[in-house]
Formats: structure tokens, sequence, C-alpha cells
């Protein structure tokens, strides 16, 4: 895959590897809590110590996601959130922030119902970096695959205790910007970590790839973000993150909830 | 163009899925990484198995003394009178063991479930068949059964709930989303790839991830390979016309495919019109929907401009689904089979004639299709002869058409 082009992506790795640092990838859902909250509580999440924010774009049938998440979709869709209004989202975003990474996860259809090709035009012109979606595996990425590549975004993929060593050869030779490790069987937020099963398999996986490896699903707290990211290239946060938001009383709630849940995790990295 | 080659007979149709589960533009596999190892462990095992002669031994032993097949072919003489035109043939789906061409489906996956050696099986349902004959052959095998159902299913369909829960089978309400069986289905997804190591997921219908439209498929080929043998042995021809309702699809697929390379057999999907197509108020995505992306595979769905997927409308319960096969999509696409609408009050007034004409109670959904067939005969001649699936009895209907007509049961 041609990477010739960087990318913000690509820049934030660099860096953090110089620095000897772990990256904290974190997740929201576009529209969870107000429409109008939802920046601001980007730049809270890269003032508290975010590296890379993935906003989740919310879809009727999320399918792959567990309780708590699967409920802040229906909050965002109560808002009227879509795939639309994330990319405005983006914009927003980036007048204030030309640097932090944001990649959009969620699931083929509201993409396929916009095309690919206008989507990957808006995403560009938004100012995204990359696309994680759910339900679109190796074998039927392709298109979508290089007209991100074509336009200098990253494809983000999944890669789960599962994964045969031949997928992950031709998984990892499509991703780019970074491969996300599911480090449990099940949906986002469930289950206990198995921190050996995380080591095998992320050297496993090393074999195959230089890309950065971060590690999601089943992370709570600093400890555990601490724990997984020793094997590997960095944490990705999200079901206490929309737990937080969920239960929050209101938007200045959530701030400080989502301020403190970040910072810690931060802190628990870089010590 | 493509119909002309569907109906020149240039397709042939027992090659399709291809390798990766397309059938043309339609079907895969669009799910998350997490599933594809148990997704491939299932396609590999079916893959040996489906041309096993012990394994189709055993199949064909289970529908012939625990279903009860083969189901007849009747001629409905008083309701061909009453159409006036071709003759009326009633694919008996509805005399099989628990009242619908279901369980072929169920018996075929849990002699897969068996050979899996996994210890429990997991289910979705809408109106509940599926889940009653899910959990059926579950308790005949001493599988362990989990079945998910829209809450808000749970409370229209209590007997159903309660059949399940007396065969052993646990059922749990579906809370989130529109808590029906789109919802039912996102659930039990969610519950295989977290059990995936001692649980297999029967699926109900010929949608979903392949391999799953293509063994529901096969399992209820039975259907139209007995209707091929009764077909010649009762008027000495093929028939002229199939008439099948269409919610997932797996009663009509199943009765359609052996007949898709007879490209003299015409062919009618029925979807369910609600309070008509004009309304929105419908389960009609051949008709009224777009292509898109939704439980593991790309076919016509209902949704809105955002792609998120909307609520359906059927009386039906078991055809109150926004999506259909992938199989269904590409025979629509390329002219082999004709998608047509029976709205809620054609089926009810069909349940009503069928009941009356000849002492048979159609389940709602199959209504639908007899609804269809009724006007369709009548705009042909006498010899000509029309088989239309009775996929399942009515009484699980009763309290809905009573409700109906304000008569408390």
């Amino acid at each position: 895959m041609s990477q010739e082009q960087e990318n913000r992506i690509d820049r934030r790795f660099a860096k953090l590897r110089a620095e000897g640092r772990k990256a904290l990838v974190t997740y929201i859902v576009a529209g969870d809590g107000g429409l109008e909250n939802t920046v601001p509580l980007m730049h809270q999440l890269v003032a508290s110590g975010s590296d890379l924010i993935e906003l989740g774009v919310p879809f009727s049938d999320p399918m792959a996601e567990g309780p708590v998440i699967q409920k802040g979709h229906e909050r965002a869709l109560a808002h009227k959130a879509s795939l639309r209004k994330c990319l405005e989202m983006v914009a927003e975003f980036r007048r204030d922030d030309g640097e932090t990474p944001v990649i959009l996860m969620g699931y083929a259809n509201p993409i396929e119902k916009m095309g690919a090709e206008p989507f990957v035009d808006a995403a560009l012109e938004a100012g995204v970096d990359g696309a994680l979606t759910v339900d679109l595996p190796a074998e039927e990425a392709g298109p979508l695959n290089e007209l991100l590549a074509a336009h200098n975004l990253r494809n983000i993929f999944l890669l789960t205790p599962t994964t045969s060593e031949e997928r992950i050869e031709s998984i990892t030779g499509l991703a780019s910007g970074f491969v996300y490790y599911v480090s449990l069987k099940g949906v986002t937020g469930a289950g206990h970590l198995d921190l050996d099963s995380v080591r095998d398999n992320l050297a496993r996986i090393r074999r195959h790839t230089a890309l950065p490896l971060c590690v999601g699903f089943g992370i709570k707290d600093g400890a555990s973000a601490k724990a997984v990211s020793a094997h590997g290239d960095g944490a990705v946060v999200g079901s206490v993150l929309v737990s937080a938001i969920g239960e929050a009383t209101d938007a200045e709630a959530a701030r400080q909830r989502v301020a403190a849940l970040v910072g810690e995790m931060r802190g628990a990295l870089d010590s | 163009m493509s119909e002309q080659a569907g109906k020149s007979g240039e397709i042939d149709f027992s090659a399709y899925p291809d390798a990766s589960g397309h059938f043309g533009p339609y079907g895969g596999r669009f799910v998350s990484e997490t599933l594809i190892g148990a997704l491939d462990e299932l396609r590999e095992m079916y893959n040996r198995l489906k041309d096993d002669p012990e394994f189709v031994a055993a199949f064909d032993y289970d529908l012939a003394h625990y279903v009860g097949r083969p189901s007849p072919l009747y001629l409905a003489e008083r309701l061909t009178e009453k159409a006036g035109g071709a003759r009326i043939w009633l694919k008996r789906e509805d005399l099989n063991h628990t009242g619908a061409h279901k369980v072929n489906n169920t018996v075929g996956q849990a002699l897969l479930a068996k050979h899996s050696g996994k210890s429990r099986v997991i289910a979705e349902t809408g109106a509940g068949q599926h889940g009653v004959a899910t959990a059926t052959v579950a308790a005949r095998l001493g599988l362990k059964c989990a079945v998910y159902m829209g809450a808000e299913d749970v409370k229209r369909q209590s007997p159903n709930v309660y059949r399940m829960k007396l065969l052993g089978a646990e059922v749990i309400p579906v809370e989130s989303g529109s808590k029906t069986l789109k919802d039912a289905m996102n659930e039990a997804m969610r519950d295989w790839v977290t059990n995936v190591d001692d649980t297999f997921y029967i699926i109900g219908t010929v949608a979903g991830p392949h391999p799953y439209p293509q063994l529901v498929r096969d399992f209820n080929s039975v259907i139209g390979r007995e209707a091929r043998r009764q077909s010649l042995e009762e008027f000495g021809q093929l028939p002229d016309a199939l008439v099948a309702c269409v919610g997932g699809g797996s009663n009509a697929i199943g009765l359609f495919h052996p007949f898709l390379n007879d490209s003299d057999v015409k062919m009618y999907g029925v979807e369910a019109g609600g309070e008509g197509l004009a309304t929105g108020k419908h389960a009609a995505p051949l008709n009224d929907g777009v292509p898109g992306i939704l439980h593991g595979n790309r076919t016509y769905l209902m949704e809105d401009d955002d792609g998120q997927i909307i609520e359906t409308h059927s009386v039906s319960a078991g055809l109150d689904y926004p999506g259909v096969g992938p199989e269904h999509a590409w025979l629509k696409d390329i002219g082999r089979v004709e998608y047509v609408t029976a709205d809620d009050k054609e089926a009810l007034d069909a349940f009503r004639t069928l009941t009356r004409s000849e002492g048979i109670i159609p389940a709602l959904e199959s209504s639908h299709a007899v609804a269809y067939g009724l006007k369709l005969a009548a705009t042909m001649s006498p010899e000509q002869n029309i088989v239309v699936n009775l996929s399942g009895r009515g009484d699980k209907d009763i309290f809905t058409v009573a409700a109906i007509d304000g008569i408390e049961v």
C-alpha cells in the first residue's frame, strides 16, 4: 500500500514512538449527550491526554457493540445524529485542532447509503484521517479501501484472538494507520482481560506488520490500559467513557467525568 | 438483459452462491472480524457434510419420521372455483411437526450442531415459530437452548413464548432498538460472538452472513423437490406458476429453488404490503426498499436517508422484517422472480376465504401468498396449475384475528 504521503495518524504515532510513549485512543459516539456537546467533548479528550479520537458514527443496528455502547448509539440517534452530522462535527473540531487524528468508527450501511466516493470526499474535506468500518471485513473492504488509500486516508482493521495466521497476513496487507487488536471474544465492554493471550497474539501479529498495534475491548482504567499497552503501542478505551456520558446529568458533568477518566489513564500510561 | 438471461436458462442457479457467498452483488459476509472464525468453521463443516451420504440420510430420516414429510400437494377445489381460473394446489407445510416450514431448517441445523460438538444452541425469533422449531429440536437432542425475542414480540406472542419454555428453552426478551425481530437477531449475534466456543447459532431465515443463506435454503429446498415430483405425479407436468410469501424468504426460496432452472415456471414472491405501499407502513423491501448492508449481508432494506434501518409494519409478525434474503434480491434484479405485495386487508380476507372454503386455517404469513394466488389464478386458464406454498398453520394467529374482529378469546 502506498503511504508516501503522511497523514495525522502516522505523524502522531511517529511522535509517540520518538518520545517513548504509548498511545491513548479514546472513543465516544457522535451526538451522544447532545449534538452541540460532541465537539467540546472531543477537545476535552485531547486536553486530558487522548492522542487519537475514534468518533463513533451512530447506527440503528450496532451488531458488534455491548449494551453500554448500544445505548450510546440509541441516545445519539434520538438527538438525530447521522454520518453527515459526524462529518460536520469533525470539520468544526478541525477549526481549533489541526493535529489530533480523528477516525470515524461505524458500520457499513450509512456509508453505503451516502455512497463510498461521496463519503471519502466529504471525510477528507472535513479533516477525517481514517475509517474503521466494523462490519466490513477484509474480503468485503476492497472498493472502500482503494478509495481511502487514493485520498490518503487510513483504513483501520480489527484483528482478534481467533484470526488465523493467513488472515493476519492478508488483513495487515490492507491495513494502514494502525491495527486494532480486539483483546477478547465478545462485544465491546465485555469480560475480563487475559494478558498472556494479549501478549502472545500481539507477538504473533508483530511478525506480519510494522504498523502500530493498539489494544481495545475490556479496558476500564489506567491499570488495564497500562497492562495491555505494555505489549503494544497503545490502548483504546470506549465503554467507560460512553457509560460516563450516559450517566451524566448534563453536559458539564459529562465533560468533568470524561476529563477525570482520561486523565487517570494518561497518567497511568506515562508512569 | 438480465431478464433474458434468467428466462432463457443461461444461468445455472444451482451454482449460486459463489465461493465467497455472493449472489451477484448481494450476500457476502459483512460482519465484524470477531465472527469470521466461527463463520469459516461453519462453512467448512457444511461443505464437508452437505453431500456426505450419511449426513443426507440422517436428514432425510428426520424429515420423514420426525417432521412427517413429504407434505401433501393438495388440490384446493373450492378455492379454485372461487378464483375462477387456474387450478390452485396447496403445498401443505402447515402439516409439518410444529406447524410450519421452519422445522425443515432447524432439523438440518440441529444435525450440524450435533456434528460441531457444541452443547448449546441459540436462535432469534419474531412471531415465535422459528423459536419453537429450535426449542423443539434442542429438546430432542438434549441441547441447551436460548431464544432471543424482541420485548414487543414477547408481549404479542405469549402462547409461543410459553411453548418454548415448556420445551425447556430460555426466552430472552430484547429491549434494545425497536424491540422486534431485527434487534433479536443483533442480540443473538452478540451472544454467538461471546460464547462461540460452546454455542451454535441456528438462524431462522435465508438472511445473515454466508453460509447461512445457502444452508437455510438447502434445508428448505425439500419443499420444492417434493412439489416438483408431486406435480408430475398429480398433473403430469410442472406447474405454470409458484406463489409464496416473503419475509426473510426461507419458505419461498425453499419452494422456488428446485424450479429455478425450469425457465417456463413463473414465480411470485409476495411481500407484506401492510397498510399499503403508499403509506410507507409495510414490510416490502423488494418493492419499496434499496440495497444496503444489514445482519451480515448486502440486500434490499427498508431504511431512511441516513442509512438507518426503519421500523416495518405487517399484520403478520413473521413478515415484519426490514431486510430480505440476498438470493431474493438477486432473483428480483435479474427478473427471474416477480415480487409483489398483498396488504393486511387482502391477507385477512384470504385467511377467511381459505378457512371457510377448504377447512384449512392458514398462518397470516401464508395468507399473503393465498391472497396473491387467488388474484393470479383468476387471470389464468382452467388447464393451468398454480402451486401456493401454505407455509404454516394459523393456530398461532387466532388471537390476532379475534382482536381485529373485536372478539375476546
